[in-house]
Formats: structure tokens, C-alpha cells, sequence
């Protein structure tokens, strides 16, 4: 608190807090930004590791070594493997993907984009960070206390009531996801406050970059969705320790009402990952073709259309449990309603890229990738949006491929992207040019070998959450597994590359990716001053940000 | 704001709160895991495990808005941007409150209207519900009246008469504690139990975290009565008073649907699925 609390905004504002007050107390959204950055990779090392003993242990029929590790742990070996596919998907949704896209890039991006000098409500921005490490530690306790929560991500009841788990691992998993929902909300009201209220004169909604409008739609996904599940973690809460019987049916309740209210929070969730990831890939292909976004104010809409029926399809989880016939026909149909908006998103990027001058640097091939596996992500989708193929894919590792290709492959990519995209602008370093490509193809072919197979084990019958199977799904999960160690290995490659480039790395300048980069980001130093748009940029008479050649 | 800052935002210096009320919260959390499980937490008996959480959580807050309001009443920060920001803040806060009650609500009419396999009828079997046009209507017209009483505050904060309106905001925060002492009472006299089954849970989960809204309104306007009669409200900007009574309104309206939907409609007759 040396210079804090009194006058630190008389001075140069090029001069940062000193020491821990700095993050602590941080009211600046590039600060938080990198600190939901850290906090995010902080989060993956633990998720993916735990990813990794899941392979292990699917890497051949039988038991290997979770009896070990479930002993460790003061569990059983199958309850702790329960445990660890929970904790993974848990982590990786709520610590990982979210921190990682909307409070990083988020907080780095957003306000810059719109020449905002910050974000609207600084202050609250910190409380959204400083949710996080305490939901985090809760997590852990959930995975560590008792048996551990090992319900899976979705939480359902009976298994996660009283009956199913009764010791303190599902209320700690509960007030997690307490803390990270009420830091998602706050932080939703903060972007939709500061992108509606702050964006530069002149820079109409419609001259936004699709960024932007990602992170608003996004936020509103956000603010929605997230109170319902905070409801439905309530009433969990209640049943468990004060006697309510809203998920049991000894008392009048219906555990499938939890299933409508969690789907309902977790349809718009899965869209809340990966809208951002579209408003990244965005940016990048339109810079390294050097050629604006083909169809923009499509693109814009596409993803609000996206975000609108993202309401109304979330019983598509929900097939198997004796839905009526006309409520299935109308899930189906506006399931697959959404892949019209998608597939907009997924030709408008090709036409970007078509005639382009394009340069296939890092963050080019990633996004290239992330289009190339989402769409095969996407396609499954609208394979298990059929009600009928779906009673025979639900829980089995089919479903297991169609997240992982959305998410892990799509998703993911989108941060790598992202990451590689900013890198220069946040560390004001270059990364090496061949270490990012090493690190995509590894990266690419890893996660193809590591999931792919995972299609043909689901469409042969082998059920997801399950720590063996029968010997006839030996090969392919073999095979799988070699994907991870390969995916481990590029990860780990891509760690220590990053800690040399960050300590060693070559000075970048401003803008390393010439005319195609025309959003406000590029006309600061890189990197980027603790303060950015004192003075307001001004859009009135078109980009400040385009280059005269264009 | 400083004299380079051409922009009309606000330049919020480092605060120590935020880190303060998150790690509170985890403090409440674990308090409150080892209070379900019986577990021992700083040698506190029962439900005391919640209170050192809890307090530091209220204290943060205390300090917080202290904060905020001495930044827009002594450093007058708040510009006419900073205030159409705040304002949507609330706007935006109290969009996801609602959805926090829809997810009450959905339980309610999930089990209500026949849709879960386990209700047989409603309201169910053995349940003896409240008379909806005893206390519920009451509590409906003293509601009703404070959202008047409120707006009739608000006419005065707008003529730039301060203590008028702070008069008619002690009288809506009065009619608040006066709602919720019958709610007290009711509860006292209802002939089941939060553990008696799922018309219990819905009632129970659904009115009594709209007692609390009441509550958290009530503290509201309590505070804009307090900054009333100090004159820090002004016709042009009074952004406290005014989220105070869209708050006021939003909980009023929360009520109307509990009253038309959960005491009157589908309270009686019995329906059965
Ligand atoms: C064309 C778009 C999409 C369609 C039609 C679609 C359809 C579906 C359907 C029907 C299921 C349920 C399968 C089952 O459990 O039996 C499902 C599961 C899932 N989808 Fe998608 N999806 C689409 C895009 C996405 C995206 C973009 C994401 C995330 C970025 C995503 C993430 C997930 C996840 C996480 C699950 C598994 C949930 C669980 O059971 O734990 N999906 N999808
Ligand atoms: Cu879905």
C-alpha cells in the first residue's frame, strides 16, 4: 500500500504500484488481466495433469494406477478415479478455459480495443480475480476431503446428494462453484457495462471488432446462465445439509429437475467458452490474410443468434431420460437450428482467408487449426443433436470426442492463439518463430491421435466415467493414450520455451503484424503502458488503427 | 481526476477490498462446510462457525461503499459517464437476480403444475397451505404501498428537497421491517416444516430469499435515508437513491409473483396429475 491508497494518480502514470500491493490491491485491468492469465496456467498444470494419470490409466485394460493413488489419497481406486475425471473437467472449464478467455484476454483486450483507458468498474474487476484462487483452493478441497467430490462435472443427484456422497467433498465442490459463479457475474456486468458505456467516439456497435462483440455476448451469457446454476447449487446445498427434497423424490422432489436447471446454466456455458475463442480466431485470420472479416456484421450476428437459441436447446443433454416424443422433436430441431449461425462463422472465415495474402506465422496456424478441428467438433454435435442417434451415443466415449474437439481442440487452440497473437504486445517480447510452429504440430497431431480414436470406442459402446473396460477396446485406447504423451510432451515444450522468451526473449515493437492489424491494440507500445487512451482515440472519422495503404 | 486524464472515466486507486471480501469468502466457506459436518472450526459451536467469515464479508463492505460514496460526494469522480456506468451496473446486478428467482420458481412449477413424476398433487398430500388472503395479502398491500411511498421519495430527491424525501424513504424502509416482521410470523405459524417435503423446500427456498432481498432493501434505502438528510443526493445525480428504489421495485415485483403463483393460485385447490 505504499503509493496506493492515497494519490496515484498524480504522478507519472506510466509508474506501476510496487511489490505485492500491486496485484493485491490491483485496479488496473492489464494487472488483473495477466494475474487471470497466470492464474489460468496455474489451473492447467493441475487439470492436466490430472488428464494425464486418466490416460495412464486408460492406456490398457485393468487397473494400473489409481489402487495406488487412491490408497494415497484415502479413497478407493475406483471412487478416486471418479475423483479426478471431476476435478479435470471442473478445472478445465471453470479455472482454465473461462479465466484464460474472458478474464485474461479479456481484461488485456477488450477495454484497448475500444480506446477505454480501463475497464468501467476497476475496482470490482479485482474481486473477480480474487474469486478465483479461493474457489480454487475449495476445489481442491473437494477432490482431497473425505472421499472426494466424484460426481462428475455435472453433479447430478442422487450421486451427489446425501445419499451418494455423504462426507464434506460435494458441499466444498458446491461452494466452488458458489465463489467462481459470483465472479463470473460480476465480471459479466463489468464487460457489458464497459463495452456499452466506454467505447471511443465515433466507434458505434456497429464498427466494433468482433472481439468486442464476443466478450458482450459472452457477458450476457454469463449473467443469465450463471444465477441458475447458483440457484440449483443452492438447493443441492440445502438437500444436503438442512433436509429440503427439491432433487428427492422420498420427499415429493425430482432429481431431473436438477438436470433442467444445470443444463440450463450448461448449454449457454459451452457457448460461453467459445464465443470468445470465435471473436480470437476472428482477429487472426483477418490480420494474416491481410483482408478485413469477410461478412462482419454477419459474423456479429451470428454469434447474438447463437447466443440467443443457446437457451432454448439445453434438454439435447437430456435424451435419455424419457422425454416425451414432441419434446424431443423440438430440441432436435433447434439444436440443429444453431449450426446454421455456426456454420455462417466457419465459411466466413474461409472467405476471409480466400484471395488473402496469407503468412502462416503461429497464431495463423493455430486459428487455422482451431477452424479445421471445431468443425469436426461441430459436426459431431449435430450428429448427437438426433434424439434417436443420441439414445445410443449419450455416455459413451463418442460424447467424450464431440467435447473434446469443441473444447480441448477448439477452445484451447483459440487460447493458443490468442496467446501466440498477444504475446508481443503483453511481454513486449518476440516468441521464436519455430518453437510456436514446433510447438502447434505437436500440439495438432498429439490431440488428433489422442482423440480421434475416441469417436470409434464410443461408436463401438464403451461408456464414459469409467476406470476399465473390456478387453476389446485395448487398441484404440493404447493408441490414445500415446496422444497424450505426445500433447504432454508439446506442453511442457511450450512452458519451458515460454519462461526462456519472457526472460531472454528479443524486444518486439508495436506492431510485429503489419497492415493486417488494424484494431487499437496495435497503436500502443508493445508492451502494452500501464496506462493506455488517456487521450481518447477518435473513430469519428473512420480507424485510427487502419493502415493508410488499405 | 487528475489534469492529463482527457477521458471522463474513473480512475479507480488500489483498493484493498476486493482481495479482503474473497478471501472472507473462502473463510465463510470452509466455516460454513465444517458447521454442515459437525466438524471443529476456531473452537466455535454450531452456526457460529459462519460469523468470523461473515463478519469480515460485511465489514468489506462497509468499507467498500465508504469508499465509493466519499469518491463521488468529497472527489466528485463521478461524471456524467462514470453515472450512466454505475447505473447500468445495477440494471445489469439486478437482471441476474432475477435469474437467481427463476431457478426458485422453475423448481416451484416443475413440482406444481405435474411435471415431476414424483408430485402426485398439488399442493401435496398432508400439506396444510396458508390462507393466501390472510397475511400473504397484507404483506402484498404493505408492499404495494412502499413501492407508492418510494416513488413519491423519489418526486422529492428530483425537486432537490432532501429532507422531504428522506422522511417518505423512512416510511418505505419502516413498511420493509413491517413486511418482513409478519413474514417472521408467518413462518412462526406455518403448519410445516423446511424438512416436510418439496412444498416446504420451494416455499421455504423461494419466499425466504425474497425475505432476504426485503431485507438487503430495507439496509438499502436505511443508508439513502441517512445520505438524505446529509443532502448528498442531488436532482441531477442521486445514483445510490435511485438503485435503492429499482431495487425496492424489482423485490416488489419478485413478491407479486410469489403471492399470485405460490400462496393464491396454485396454493388451493388440490390438483391432482
Ligand atoms: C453445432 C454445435 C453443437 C451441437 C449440435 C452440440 C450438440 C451436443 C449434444 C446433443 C450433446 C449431448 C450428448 C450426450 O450427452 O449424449 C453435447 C454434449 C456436449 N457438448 Fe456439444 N454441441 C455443439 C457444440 C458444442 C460446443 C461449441 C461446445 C463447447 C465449446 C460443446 C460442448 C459440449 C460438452 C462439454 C458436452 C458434454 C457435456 C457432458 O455430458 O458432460 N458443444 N453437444
Ligand atoms: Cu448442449
Amino acid at each position: 500500500m505504499s503509493t496506493t491508497a492515497t494519490h496515484a494518480h498524480d504522478d507519472d502514470h506510466n509508474h506501476a504500484p510496487k511489490g505485492i500491493s500491486r496485484w493485491l490491491n490491483s485496479t488496473n485491468h492489464k494487472d488483473i488481466g495477466t494475474m487471470y492469465l497466470v492464474f489460468s496456467v496455474v489451473a492447467a498444470l493441475v487439470g492436466g495433469g490430472l488428464s494425464l494419470l486418466i490416460r495412464i490409466e486408460l492406456g490398457e485394460p485393468g487397473i494400473q494406477v489409481f489402487d495406488v493413488i487412491g490408497e494415497m489419497m484415502g479413497s478407493e481406486a475406483k471412487q478416486f478415479y471418479n475423483v479426478t475425471v471431476t476435478a479435470h473437467a471442473l478445472l478445465m472449464v471453470f479455472f482454465v478455459v473461462m479465466p484464460a478467455l474472458i478474464g485474461g484476454f479479456g481484461n488485456w483486450f477488450v477495454p484497448m480495443m475500444i480506446g477505454a483507458p480501463d475497464m468501467a468498474f476497476p475496482r470490482m474487476n479485482n474481486i473477480s480475480f480474487w474469486l478465483m484462487p479461493p474457489a480454487l483452493i475449495l476445489l481442491i478441497l473437494s477432490g482431497v476431503m473425505g472421499q472426494g467430490a466424484g460426481t462428475g462435472w455435472t453433479l447430478y443427484p442422487p450421486l451427489s446428494g446425501l445419499a451418494g456422497q455423504p462426507d464434506m467433498s460435494v458441499d466444498f465442490a458446491i461452494l466452488s462453484l458458489h465463489l467462481a459463479g459470483a465472479s463470473s457475474i460480476l465480471g459479466a456486468t463489468n464487460f457489458i457495462t464497459t463495452i456499452l458505456n466506454m467505447r471511443a467516439p465515433g466507434m458505434t456497435m456497429h464498427k466494433a471488432p468482433l472481439f468486442v462483440w464476443a466478450t458482450l455476448i459472452t457477458a450476457v451469457l454469463l449473467l443469465l446462465a450463471m444465477p441458475v446454476l447458483a440457484g440449483a447449487l443452492t438447493m443441492l446445498l440445502t438437500d444436503r445439509n438442512f433436509g429440503t427434497a427439491f432433487f428427492d423424490p422420498r420427499g415429493g422432489g425430482d432429481p431431473l429437475l436438477w438436470q433442467h436447471l444445470f443444463w440450463f446454466f450448461g448449454h449457454p456455458e459451452v457457448y460461453i467458452m467459445i464465443l470468445p475463442a470465435f471473436g480470437i480466431v476472428s482477429h487472426i485470420v483477418s490480420t494474416f490474410s491481410r483482408k478485413p472479416v469477410f461478412g462482419y456484421l454477419g459474423m456479429a450476428y451470428a454469434m447474438a443468434s447463437i447466443g440467443i437459441v443457446g437457451f432454448v436447446v439445453w434438454a439435447h443433454h437430456m435424451y435419455t431420460v424419457g422425454m416425451g416424443v414432441n419434446y424431443r422433436a423440438y430440441f432436435v430441431a433447434v439444436t440443429m437450428a444453431i449450426a446454421v449461425p455456426t456454420g455462417i462463422k466457419i465459411f466466413s472465415w474461409i472467405a476471409t482467408m480466400w484471395g488473402g495474402s496469407i503468412s502462416f506465422k503461429t497464431p495463423m496456424m493455430w486459428a487455422i487449426g482451431f477452424i479445421f478441428l471445431f468443425t469436426v467438433g461441430g459436426v459431431t454435435g449435430v450428429v448427437l443433436a438426433n434424439a434417436g442417434m443420441d439414445i445410443a451415443m449419450h455416455d459413451t466415449y463418442y460424447v467424450v470426442a464431440h467435447f473434446h474437439y469443441v473444447l480441448s481442440l477448439g477452445a484451447i487452440f483459440a487460447i493458443f492463439a490468442g496467446f501466440y497473437y498477444w504475446f508481443d504486445k503483453m511481454t513486449g517480447k518476440v516468441y521464436p518463430e519455430w518453437a510456436g510452429q514446433l510447438h502447434f504440430w505437436t500440439t495438432f497431431i498429439g490431440v488428433n491421435v489422442l482423440f480421434f480414436p475416441q469417436h470409434f470406442l464410443g461408436l463401438a459402446g464403451m461408456p464414459r466415467r469409467y476406470i476399465d473396460y473390456p478387453d476389446i477396446f485395448a487398441e484404440w485406447n493404447m493408441v490414445s493414450t500415446w496422444g497424450a504423451y505426445l500433447t504432454m510432451t508439446s506442453t511442457v515444450f511450450f512452458l519451458i520455451v515460454t519462461l526462456i522468451v519472457m526472460i531472454a526473449g528479443r524486444k518486439s515493437v508495436a506492431n510485429p503484424w503489419g497492415d493486417g492489424a488494424t484494431t487499437l491494440e496495435w497503436t500502443v507500445a508493445s508492451p502494452a503502458p500501464f496506462h493506455t487512451f488517456e487521450d481518447t482515440p477518435d473513430f469519428t472519422g473512420g480507424n485510427p488503427a487502419a493502415h493508410p495503404a488499405e | 481526476m487528475s489534469a492529463q486524464a482527457k477521458h471522463p472515466y474513473h480512475m479507480v486507486n488500489p483498493s484493498p477490498w476486493p482481495a479482503m471480501g474473497a478471501f472472507s469468502a473462502l473463510f465463510l466457506a470452509i466455516g460454513a462446510v465444517f458447521y454442515f459436518h459437525e466438524e471443529s472450526f476456531l473452537g466455535l459451536p454450531g452456526a457460529y462457525k459462519l460469523l468470523p467469515g461473515l463478519s469480515l464479508i460485511i465489514l468489506t463492505m462497509l468499507l467498500w461503499w465508504r469508499d465509493v460514496i466519499k469518491e463521488s460526494v468529497n472527489e466528485d469522480v463521478h461524471t456524467d459517464e462514470v453515472s450512466t456506468g454505475l447505473r447500468m451496473g445495477m440494471v445489469l446486478f439486478i437482471a441476474s437476480e432475477v435469474m437467481f428467482f427463476v431457478a426458485f420458481f422453475w423448481a416451484f412449477f416443475h413440482h406444481s403444475l405435474g411435471f415431476s413424476a414424483s408430485t402426485l398433487q398439488w399442493p401435496p398430500a398432508g400439506i396444510e397451505v396458508l390462507d393466501a388472503w390472510h397475511l400473504p395479502f397484507y404483506n402484498t398491500v404493505i408492499l404495494l404501498t412502499s413501492g407508492v411511498t418510494v416513488s413519491r421519495a423519489h418526486l422529492y430527491v428530483e425537486a432537490g428537497l432532501n429532507q422531504k424525501a428522506a422522511k417518505w424513504i423512512w416510511i418505505t424502509a419502516g413498511l420493509g421491517a413491517m413486511f418482513l416482521a409478519l413474514q417472521v410470523f408467518e413462518y412462526g405459524h406455518a403448519a410445516f416444516g423446511l424438512s416436510d417435503g418439496i412444498y416446504p423446500s420451494t416455499f421455504y427456498l423461494a419466499t425466504g430469499f425474497h425475505g432476504f432481498h426485503v431485507f438487503v432493501g430495507t439496509t438499502f434505502l436505511v443508508v439513502c435515508a441517512m445520505r438524505a438528510q446529509k443532502n448528498q443526493f442531488s436532482p441531477h445525480k442521486h445514483i445510490g437513491f435511485q438503485s435503492a428504489a429499482w431495487y425496492w421495485h424489482f423485490v416488489d415485483v419478485v413478491w407479486l409473483f410469489l403471492f399470485v403463483w405460490v400462496y393464491w393460485l396454485l396454493g388451493l385447490p388440490v390438483r391432482t396429475f
